[in-house]
C-alpha cells in the first residue's frame, strides 16, 4: 500500500511539473485565454450595460469567466496528451491512474487559481467592486475551495474519451451542469465578500461550506473513475 | 522455451472495422520477432493487443503470463510500446521529455544522462524543443524514453522509419543488447531488408492473419 | 429471433394490450370521470400527465443508475445491463421533456406564467441537461465494451451530479429569497376519485414504461447484432485481403 502511495506521489509530481512546464514555455493561458477572459468581462458590461447592475451581479461574472475560460484549458490540457499519443504512451506504461489523475488536477488548479485572481482584479478595476479586508480573506478562502473542486471535476470529464471524435464539442454540454453547484456557491460566497447588494460577509461561509463538499466529493470519485474513463 | 506471447484466434475491431481477424501469434523470451506485411495488414493492431491497449474481440489471449481478455491493464508496466506517435510532449525539450518518463518510474537523472547518450540526442539537441526536431531526432527521443522506463518486452512499430543508418546502426545495437540482458522484441516493418538481418524469425501478416513464417 | 419477427413476445403483447387499456380508462376518469377542482377547475386535470411523467423519469434514471451498476460490478460484462440502462436512459429524457412541458402549460394556467426558477424546476431541467448529455456519451463511438464502460461511468457520476445540483439549487433558492410561489399541488384539495385516478396515472405510466424499456432494450440488442452481423462479414472480407 505504501509503494502504491509512493508511486502515486511520485507520478502526479511528474505528471503536474510536466503540465506546469508546457504552460511556461507555451504560454497559452497568458497569451490566450487569459486576453479571452478579459474580452468576456468587457463584453458583460457591453450585454448589461449599466454601472449599478455591473457592481451588483460581478461575483456572478467574475465565475462565469472563471468557468468558460477552464473549458478551455481543460481541452488544451488533454490536447497535450493526445497530440503525440502521450496519453496512449502513460497508459501502456501501466502509469498509475490515480497519479495523472491527482497531476493534472493539481496543473489544472494553479492555473485556474492565477486566471481567478487575474478576474478579480479586472472586476475591482472595471466593475468599481470594493470588498472589505475581511471580505479580501473570503474571496481568496471562496477561490481556493471552489478551485479545488472545479480542478478535480475538469480533469475527470476532460479525461472522458480522450481521443475520441466529437468529445471537443461534448466538454461544455457535460461539464457545465456538473459544475452548477460550484456557481451558485461561489458567486453567493463571493457576493457576501463583496457586499453586492447589501450581502453581509457572514452569509458567505455555509456556501463556502458547499464548496468543500462538492470538491470533496469530486476528489474521491474522480481518484475512483479516472483510471477506468481514460481507458480505451 | 518461456513463451511470452500466446495469442490463438485473436479478433480486434477498431470502430466496427476488424484490424485482426483471427490472429495465431506466439513469441518466446530472447526471439526478435519481424511482423511484416503491406500497409493495412494488422502489424500495428497485434503490437497494441500485445500491450494490452487493444481489447481482444474474439479469441484469447496473454502476455508473459496475463490473460489479454481480463487483466489487460495489468500487463503493461513489464510493455514497452512505441507506435506511429511517439508519445512525446512536443513544447517541451528533449531532456525533459525524457526526464519525465524517468520520474514517473523513479529512474535517476544518470539513467537519464546514458539513455540519452546511447540515443545520440544528448549534446546540442537536449535543449531543442520536441516539435523543433526530424522525424529521426523525435523517433530516438522516444526510444530513449523507453529505454528509461526499463520495459521486458518491447513492441516497436516501424522503429527504423526516419533513422539515418548511424541511428538505425544504434537501435540495433540496443536491440540485440536488451534481448541479451532477457528481454523479448516484436517489430513491425514493411520495410524488411534491414530488419531481416536483425530478427530471429520472420511472421508474415495480410488481411488481418498471420499468413506465413520464416526463420 | 429473425428481425421479420419484430421485438414482441406473447408477454409483451399482453403488457401492451394492457397497458393501452390502463392509459385509455386514465384518459377517461382523468377527463370526465373525475371532478373539477374548487380552485383550479379543469386545469388541475394535467396533473394526472405531469405527475406520472416525472415519477417514470425518476424510475427511467434510477434503473439507469441500477443497471449501469450492475454492469460494472458484474464481472462478466454483460451488454444486457448497458442496453437497459441505455433505454431507460432514452425513455426517462422522454418522460422528462413531457413533465417540463406539461408542468410549464399547467404553471401558464394557474401562475400565469410558463416557468418560475422554482428550486424543484430548475434542478429538472439540469436533470434534462445531464441525460442529454449520458445520451451523447453513448454515441461517442468504439467499440461496445468501451461504449459500455464510459456510459456506466457517466450514469454514476449523474447520480452523483444529480444531488448535488438540487442541494445547491435548493440551497440558492431558499436562502436567497423566499420562494414566492407555492407547490402548486398542495393547493389542489384531492378528493378520493381524484387520488385514485393519480394513482391509476402513475400505475398506467410504469406500465407504460415496461413495455417501451423492453422493445427499445430488443431493438438495440437486434441494432447490435446487425453490427456483429456485419463484423463476421467484415471478417471474411478482411481475410481474403491476403489473398491479393
Amino acid at each position: 500500500m505504501t509503494s502504491r502511495m509512493q508511486t502515486v506521489r511520485r507520478v502526479s509530481l511528474a505528471v503536474v511539473r510536466k503540465d506546469l512546464r508546457i504552460e511556461w514555455s507555451s504560454k497559452v493561458l497568458l497569451n490566450q485565454v487569459a486576453p479571452f477572459s478579459l474580452v468576456i468581462m468587457i463584453m458583460f458590461a457591453f450585454a448589461l450595460d449599466n454601472e449599478g447592475i455591473l457592481q451588483r451581479v460581478a461575483p456572478g461574472l467574475v465565475w462565469l469567466a472563471t468557468l468558460f475560460s477552464m473549458l478551455v484549458i481543460v481541452q488544451r490540457s488533454f490536447a497535450v496528451e493526445t497530440a503525440d499519443g502521450a496519453l496512449d504512451a502513460l497508459r501502456v506504461a501501466g502509469t498509475e491512474p490515480l497519479g495523472i489523475f491527482i497531476g493534472k488536477s493539481l496543473a489544472l488548479m494553479v492555473q485556474l487559481l492565477a486566471l481567478e485572481l487575474m478576474l478579480l482584479a479586472i472586476a475591482l478595476v472595471l466593475y468599481a467592486v470594493e470588498p472589505t479586508a475581511m471580505g479580501y480573506a473570503e474571496t481568496f478562502a471562496t477561490m481556493l475551495i471552489a478551485t479545488i473542486g472545479l480542478g478535480f471535476v475538469g480533469t475527470l470529464y476532460g479525461g472522458l474519451g480522450a481521443g475520441a471524435r466529437g468529445r471537443e464539442t461534448l466538454l461544455p454540454l457535460l461539464l457545465l451542469p456538473a459544475v452548477a453547484p460550484v456557481l451558485i456557491g461561489a458567486t453567493r460566497a463571493t457576493e457576501a465578500a463583496f457586499g453586492s447588494g447589501g450581502a453581509q460577509s457572514s452569509e458567505g461561509w455555509p456556501w463556502i461550506g458547499l464548496l468543500a463538499v462538492f470538491a470533496g466529493v469530486f476528489g474521491a470519485v474522480g481518484a475512483l473513475a479516472f483510471g477506468p474513463m481514460i481507458e480505451e | 522455451m518461456e513463451t511470452v506471447v500466446e495469442l490463438s484466434g485473436v479478433v480486434a475491431v477498431l470502430s466496427n472495422f476488424p484490424a485482426l481477424a483471427g490472429i495465431d501469434l506466439v513469441v518466446h523470451r530472447g526471439e526478435i520477432v519481424l511482423l511484416h506485411g503491406p500497409n493495412g495488414a494488422g502489424k500495428t493492431s497485434v503490437l497494441r493487443v500485445c500491450a494490452g491497449l487493444l481489447p481482444i474481440e474474439r479469441g484469447e489471449g496473454s502476455v508473459m503470463g496475463v490473460n489479454l481478455r481480463t487483466h489487460r491493464e495489468s500487463v503493461r508496466e513489464q510493455v514497452g510500446l512505441l507506435g506511429h506517435s511517439n508519445g512525446l510532449y512536443l513544447e517541451l525539450t528533449v531532456t525533459q521529455n525524457v526526464s519525465f518518463w524517468a520520474s514517473t518510474v523513479g529512474a535517476t537523472a544518470q539513467e537519464v544522462a546514458l539513455a540519452m547518450q546511447r540515443m545520440k540526442i544528448d549534446g546540442r539537441l537536449a535543449h531543442v524543443k520536441a516539435s523543433q526536431l526530424s522525424a529521426g531526432q523525435r523517433r530516438r527521443c522516444a526510444l530513449a524514453s523507453l529505454i528509461v522506463r526499463r520495459a521486458s518486452l518491447w513492441l516497436l512499430d516501424e522503429p527504423h522509419a526516419g533513422l539515418d543508418t548511424a541511428g538505425q546502426d544504434e537501435l540495433d545495437a540496443i536491440l540485440q543488447s536488451a534481448v541479451s540482458s532477457g528481454a523479448t522484441v516484436v517489430l513491425a516493418s514493411h520495410e524488411t531488408q534491414r530488419s531481416r538481418l536483425l530478427a530471429t524469425r520472420v511472421v508474415k501478416v495480410d488481411g488481418g492473419l498471420i499468413s506465413g513464417s520464416e526463420s | 429471433m429473425t428481425t421479420t419477427q419484430g421485438t414482441a413476445t406473447p408477454t409483451t403483447q399482453k403488457l401492451g394490450i394492457a397497458t393501452a387499456i390502463a392509459l385509455i380508462f386514465l384518459v377517461l376518469s382523468g377527463l370526465i370521470f373525475s371532478a373539477e377542482d374548487v380552485v383550479q377547475g379543469s386545469t388541475v386535470r394535467m396533473m394526472y400527465v405531469h405527475v406520472p411523467s416525472i415519477w417514470v423519469a425518476y424510475l427511467a434514471f434510477g434503473f439507469t443508475a441500477l443497471c449501469s451498476a450492475v454492469y460494472v460490478s458484474n464481472r462478466s460484462r454483460s451488454l444486457i445491463w448497458d442496453r437497459f440502462a441505455g433505454a431507460s436512459a432514452e425513455i426517462g429524457v422522454l418522460f422528462v421533456a413531457i413533465s417540463l412541458v406539461t408542468g410549464s402549460l399547467w404553471g401558464r394556467l394557474t401562475w400565469g406564467t410558463f416557468w418560475v426558477w422554482d428550486a424543484r424546476l430548475t434542478s429538472t431541467a439540469f436533470l434534462f441537461i445531464t441525460y442529454i448529455g449520458y445520451l451523447a456519451v453513448r454515441r461517442l463511438g468504439g467499440t461496445f465494451s468501451q461504449r459500455a464502460r464510459r456510459s456506466a461511468i457517466m450514469a454514476l457520476l449523474a447520480v452523483l451530479e444529480i444531488p448535488l445540483v438540487h442541494f445547491s439549487v435548493n440551497l440558492w433558492r431558499t436562502l436567497h429569497q423566499k420562494a414566492s410561489i407555492a407547490d402548486p399541488n398542495a393547493k389542489v384539495q384531492l378528493d378520493g376519485f381524484m387520488l385514485f385516478t393519480l394513482f391509476w396515472g402513475l400505475i398506467s405510466f410504469s406500465m407504460l414504461f415496461a413495455w417501451l424499456l423492453i422493445h427499445r432494450q430488443r431493438l438495440m440488442a437486434l441494432e447490435d447484432a446487425v453490427q456483429d452481423q456485419g463484423l463476421d462479414r467484415a471478417i471474411q472480407e478482411r481475410r481474403t485481403e491476403a489473398g491479393r
